[in-house]
């Protein structure tokens, strides 16, 4: 490898109870397109953070062009010609295209700004990228799309040798990430190293030469694109072989058939501009319906409509045959819906509040302020679910800052199961916990629908979904393009509903 | 010699009640104030006498009591405010209005004392819940929100006042800052009897777990269906309620309603007890109890400043510093860098395999590394 | 086909205000037009001028000061005693102005470095300042040094029969032209604007953002100290106790000049404006003879809640466009 344009040797990275990264390698030359692939928590992120300097190294080496390298800061990286694209624009919307290009290393005589020349320089950044844009409008006033390039372009207007790009194509449709490929293929062809980081397996295959998976912060591999294939690459990521996943899918079979009852809950047209297009949906009482797609497909989005986080602009919910409307998770709430969130940390855990306080936060929310349960009731009904659910914690006193990924969860079904509700909406409710507390949240949600609640189940693994529903609905691009039965469900079908571009809403 | 007997007494009980609250969060705010009247019992001669006259205590740990009713009172309301993960900045210019809204009534409009008293606290009540709608109703930032009342409020107390200093004699109005019950000050009473509310809103209601689950996670408080709005509102209305209870009594304490001076820079002294009182300033989980003792703790320190010939003017240097030192003490980034000072063996950088091995406890901070 | 950026919609209802007080004051007051009482405004708010441009920076980084009217006393009454113990004026002034950017650099390094918020760590700085003030000298000390007696009163120009303007405004009005340029004009300035619009990006982006939040914040007191001199030209005295609450006043100019109190919007000539507007009321209360002086903390009090209202309107509807970039 003498030719390589970076290398990274046992980089180790540590945070407070985790290794984020434990002796990673990774090498990439110039004009080349490097894939960084991995589930969540993974280690990409953290990787590339203290690649640029986010965050210090505990341990390992870092080669640019041969030299020892160790930036401290972003700016430092910078400076060695490692430039970074985050996920989420990181530019500053008031400002204008221009200055966001050269904010920072802005021309300057005496130490005063030359703004004709910014001007210039800017479209000379944006010019490599075949864009024309009027530099002198705010950054806001352009699409994400374009914000992006204007980002790319900002990289590249310094010497960068290496552009890491991270995540750039969630909130980008295809003719844009069309554009973005066309781009980054130019780049490539101009000696340009490239890390891409990114969670959609087709884009991979379209663009990259080589792929480096990672799981839970070791280095699986690295492969060349084309000799890998694409089941190959998921087995790589998830960390399983692939006659466990066909093995996992034969348990399904003994799943009770669907209670022919009308349905709980019947959207109809649902739909939100920028969120998601125009979709039906039923629920039953005693069914589990999986919402399968990529990242980005719409599957939150549905959920939060559901839920009342964000108010649909179109369309109708009926809850058992009355028209419902929700602007607030309070008024849901209200009608018997629950929901555990995506992100946990974010909207689901109260992180320094006990266990026991986590746990009756929703029922008593819906007893309302005055009707406060006592202590010896809140101990008793916390006291329940740790039993039940299995919540490893020293005591319910325990603040849910400490407890493991898999306990935290429990705690919010816990919170949940509390208030009884009539529809369980479950964002990727085993995402990011360990297997055993995994398994027990699967057999905890058949455990439900046997009872008779209306189960949405939403997750990114797709054998999960399969194991857990009845029924599937497909989502692409923001808009449901398939629903499969009973006896239709399997990943096969969705992988191919999701990849066929014929489906267009089939199905109720 | 009866000193003698009273102030062992006096540690006595302290000392007890300083090892029943160990393990407990307040125990260090017990415990500054603690090393503070220690101080004094050495140092400054006459701080630890007491004396009955007319059946009344006087002495300074009673000046201390009395004087500090007015941070206490405010930060009772502060602490709810701050725990919700914002601030009240007004309440220094609410109290002013409370004085001019009682004292004008009182005075110039031969009203009752009752009748001034209950009107001057509605008004502060109003003016508190002014700022809730537009913290909670047109979700500005609390400094912001607050900050208009701030520069207004002392307006309004003035126009009520029409600029006099008004003056009263009202038996009533004058006891309320300076009357005695039980051989303690009546302001003593005062802060317990709104402890005693503030305990019943908060602990035996579930508007406490609302506010500690707001000021923790906005967010994941949405998802759980609390209603942010309604519990903000309420926080701002109750500050504003403890604002004006203040303002009547420092308005009490002086026998005088002066727009301009009452309550000036309290706010400040008010946010200082809280945080001494081991409420963080992001909110989250809050001490009623820490926030009187952190006042208290206040009060202390600017009576030993005075009773060692500080001037009153200067005292603010030592405040300052103290709300430095406390922030620091609460900030993470301070704690990680003096423990690098202290520790300096655990440098960020090491070689593979000198590592401590790590028992993986919580998965939080791994999956903060991915967005 | 000119489409209105939205951050100058709040400049642009300053500039339609300040407009307006002065034609309401025209009309009701028939010498209020004239140059004279023109120029008497820009005299007596000179030292809070000065120091509301400081103050725009930080709350352009996103920050606040809150040590402003403190940091103006405290200059002063170090300048009246250093004069008085026969320093030279020039000295006098230029160690005022190096302490007080160096007060100011300790606040900014405290809200950097150990991430305290701004508003408690410039309340501790107006605790320090007021105290320190009252240390050197506890009672108002006038100054009579024939720099302030026979040199100042030179230093002014005749703009206009009978309107003198005098050192006190050249001195507002060029804060105003070199704050502008620094806002604009230099890399720390744009540096300012993004570290308040977002701290995080700009990080990302490579900025320096400790440095540019240190510098902001002794800059500002900077300015306030400047401030500080200027009150001393117009006060001829030095007094510890002098300028309780001037910050709220530099405050208040900055927000009703259309500066985005969450940062990273607006304007330094704004901010000029927004001292005018506050001088103009002040001007026709005093005009009008029966209203009393406290209606201007009511009026001013207003127009800050009109605008902060006005920015929250403005900042969502803005908001929607750049969801997803601001994460």
């Amino acid at each position: 490898m003498a030719n390589s344009l970076l290398e990274i040797v046992g980089l180790t990275k540590s945070f407070p109870g985790v290794t984020a990264l434990d002796g990673v390698d990774f090498a990439l030359r110039g004009g080349e397109i490097h894939a960084l692939m991995g589930e969540n928590g993974a280690g990409k992120s953290t990787l590339i953070k203290v690649l640029t300097g986010v965050f210090p190294r505990d341990a390992g080496e870092t080669r640019l062009e041969g030299k020892i390298i160790a930036p401290r800061s972003p700016r430092e990286a910078e400076g060695l010609g490692i430039s970074t694209v985050y996920q989420e624009v990181n530019l500053i919307p008031h400002l204008s295209v221009a200055e966001n290009i050269c904010l920072g290393r802005q021309p300057t005589w005496l130490g005063v700004i030359r703004w004709p020349a910014i001007a210039n320089r800017a479209r000379a950044a944006l010019a490599r990228l075949d864009l024309s844009l009027d530099v002198n409008r705010q950054l806001s006033a352009y699409s994400i799309a374009v914000q992006q390039l204007i980002a790319i372009a900002r990289a590249l207007d310094i010497s960068a040798k290496l552009l890491i790009l991270d995540e750039p194509t969630s909130s980008l449709d295809r003719n844009e990430v069309e554009e973005l490929f066309k781009k980054l293929r130019k780049l490539r062809a101009g000696g340009l190293g490239i890390i891409f980081i990114t969670h959609f397996i087709d884009q991979v295959y379209e663009i990259s030469d080589l792929i480096t998976v990672l799981r839970n912060g070791c280095r699986i591999g690295c492969f060349a694109t084309k000799d890998l294939p694409r089941i190959k690459l998921v087995s790589h990521m998830i960390g399983k072989a692939v006659h466990q996943v066909e093995a996992l899918e034969q348990k399904r079979a003994s799943a009770a058939s669907i209670r022919s009852e009308a349905p709980m809950l019947e959207a109809r047209g649902l739909a939100r501009k920028g969120s998601l297009r125009p979709l039906d949906l039923d629920i039953r009482p005693g069914e589990v319906v999986g919402l399968a797609g990529l990242l980005g497909s719409g599957r939150t989005e549905t959920a939060k409509l559901l839920f009342g986080v964000d108010r649909a602009d179109q369309g109708t919910v009926r809850m058992n045959g009355r028209e419902v409307r929700f602007d607030s998770p309070r008024a849901a709430i209200r009608y018997g819906i629950a929901l555990t969130p995506e992100d946990r940390k974010v909207a689901g855990i109260i992180p320094n509040l006990t266990v026991r306080e986590n746990i009756v936060l929703a029922l008593q929310t819906r007893r309302g302020s005055w009707r406060r349960l006592s202590v010896a009731e809140q101990a008793k009904l916390a006291d329940r679910f740790i039993q039940a659910l299995g919540i490893k914690t020293p005591s319910r006193e325990q603040t849910v800052r400490n407890l493991s990924g898999g306990n935290q969860q429990k705690v919010l079904l816990a919170r949940w199961l509390a208030i009884e509700p009539k529809l369980f909406i479950l964002d990727e409710p085993t995402r990011g916990i360990d297997v055993g507390a995994k398994s027990e949240i699967e057999r905890l949600i058949q455990s439900l629908r046997q009872d008779g609640l209306a189960v949405l189940f939403i997750s990114s693994e797709l054998e999960e979904v399969v194991r857990q529903s009845q029924r599937v609905v497909v989502l692409r691009d923001r808009r449901k393009v398939d629903e499969l039965r009973e006896g239709e469900i399997s990943e096969g079908a969705i992988m191919q509903s999701i990849a066929n571009p014929n489906l267009e809403r089939t199905g109720a | 010699m009866i000193d003698w007997v009273s102030d062992l007494l006096f540690w006595i009980v302290f000392g007890s009640i300083l090892l029943f609250l160990r393990g407990r969060r307040i125990f260090w705010t017990v415990g500054a104030l603690g090393m503070l009247l220690l101080f004094n019992q050495f140092f400054t001669p006459g701080f630890f006498h007491l004396q009955v006259l007319d059946g009344h205590l006087y002495g300074s740990r009673i000046d201390v009591l009395n004087q500090g009713a007015k941070v206490m009172l405010l930060s009772l309301g502060m602490v709810l405010v701050i725990a919700t993960g914002g601030v009240d900045l007004s309440v220094g210019a609410v109290m002013a209005i409370a004085a001019a809204v009682s004292s004008r009534l009182l005075v110039t409009e031969h009203l009752p004392a009752g009748f001034a008293i209950a009107a001057a606290l509605v008004v502060s009540i109003l003016a508190g819940a002014w700022n809730g709608v537009l913290v909670a109703g047109f979700g500005i930032q609390p400094i912001v929100a607050t900050l208009v009342l701030m520069v207004a409020g002392r307006g309004v107390a003035q126009l009520i006042t029409e600029g006099q200093i008004i003056n009263f004699l009202d038996p009533t109005m004058v006891y309320l800052g300076n009357g005695h019950l039980f051989a303690l000050p009546f302001t003593l009473t005062l802060v317990l009897l709104m402890l005693g509310l503030a305990f019943f809103l908060v602990r035996r209601t579930a508007v406490g777990l609302f506010i500690e689950s707001v000021g923790d996670n906005a967010e994941a408080s949405r998802y759980s269906g609390i209603n942010a709005r309604q519990v903000k509102f309420l926080v701002y209305a109750f500050s504003g309620f403890c604002a004006g209870l203040a303002g009547l009594v420092a308005c009490s304490n002086i026998k005088s309603a002066d727009a301009n001076n009452i309550g000036l820079y309290l706010e400040l002294d008010a946010i200082l007890a809280v945080v001494v009182g081991g409420t963080s300033l992001q909110g989250g989980r809050f001490y009623l109890v820490g926030a009187l003792v952190g006042g208290l703790f206040i009060q202390t320190l600017t009576t030993t400043l005075y009773a060692r010939n500080v001037s009153s003017d200067i005292s603010p240097v030592p405040k300052a510093l103290v709300i430095i030192a406390v922030c620091l003490l609460q900030s993470e980034s301070f704690r990680t860098r003096l423990a690098r000072v202290v520790r300096p063996s655990e440098r960020v950088l090491q070689p593979i395999g000198s590592r401590p091995p790590q028992k993986p406890i919580t998965m939080t901070s791994h999956d903060s590394t991915e967005s | 086909m000119i489409r209105l950026n939205p951050k100058y919609i709040p400049l642009l209802a300053t500039a339609l205000v300040l407009l307006a007080v002065f034609v309401t004051g025209s009309l009701l007051y028939p010498n209020f037009g004239t140059p004279r009482v023109a120029v008497n405004l820009l005299n007596d708010s000179a030292f809070v001028g000065v120091a509301a441009v400081g103050e725009s920076f930080v709350i352009l980084s996103g920050g606040i000061d809150l040590s402003v009217g403190s940091m103006v006393a405290f200059v002063g009454i170090l300048i009246a005693k250093l004069l008085q113990v026969g320093w030279d004026p020039f000295l006098a002034m230029g160690v005022a102005l190096c302490v007080g950017t160096a007060a100011g650099a300790v606040m900014g390094g405290l809200i950097h470095f150990f991430e305290l918020p701004p508003f408690l760590v410039t309340l501790a700085g107006l605790f320090c300042l007021r105290g320190l003030g009252f240390v050197i000298y506890p009672e108002s000390i006038g100054i009579d040094h024939p720099f302030y007696g026979q040199v100042l009163p030179q230093l002014s120009i005749l703009v206009a029969p009978k309107a003198v303007l005098p050192f006190t405004a050249m001195c507002f009005l060029s804060s105003v032209v070199v704050g502008t340029f620094v806002a604009s004009f230099t890399r720390f300035g744009r540096n300012v604007y993004a570290v308040g619009s977002n701290e995080n990006s700009a990080r990302l982006m490579g900025l320096p953002v400790g440095r540019t939040k240190i510098t902001t914040y002794a800059l500002a007191s900077f300015f306030s100290a400047l401030g500080g001199i200027v009150a001393t030209f117009y006060m001829q005295s030095g007094n510890p106790a002098s300028f309780v609450g001037l910050e709220l006043d530099a405050i208040a100019a900055v927000v009703i000049g259309g500066t985005l109190l969450t940062g990273g919007v607006g304007f330094i000539p704004g901010t000029l404006m927004g001292v005018l507007i506050l001088g103009l009321i002040q001007q026709i209360i005093i005009f009008n003879g029966t209203l009393n002086s406290w209606w201007t903390r009511i009026v001013i009090g207003a127009l800050l809640l009109v605008f902060i209202v006005l920015q929250k309107l403005i900042s969502r509807g803005g908001d929607r466009e750049t969801l997803v970039a601001a994460k």
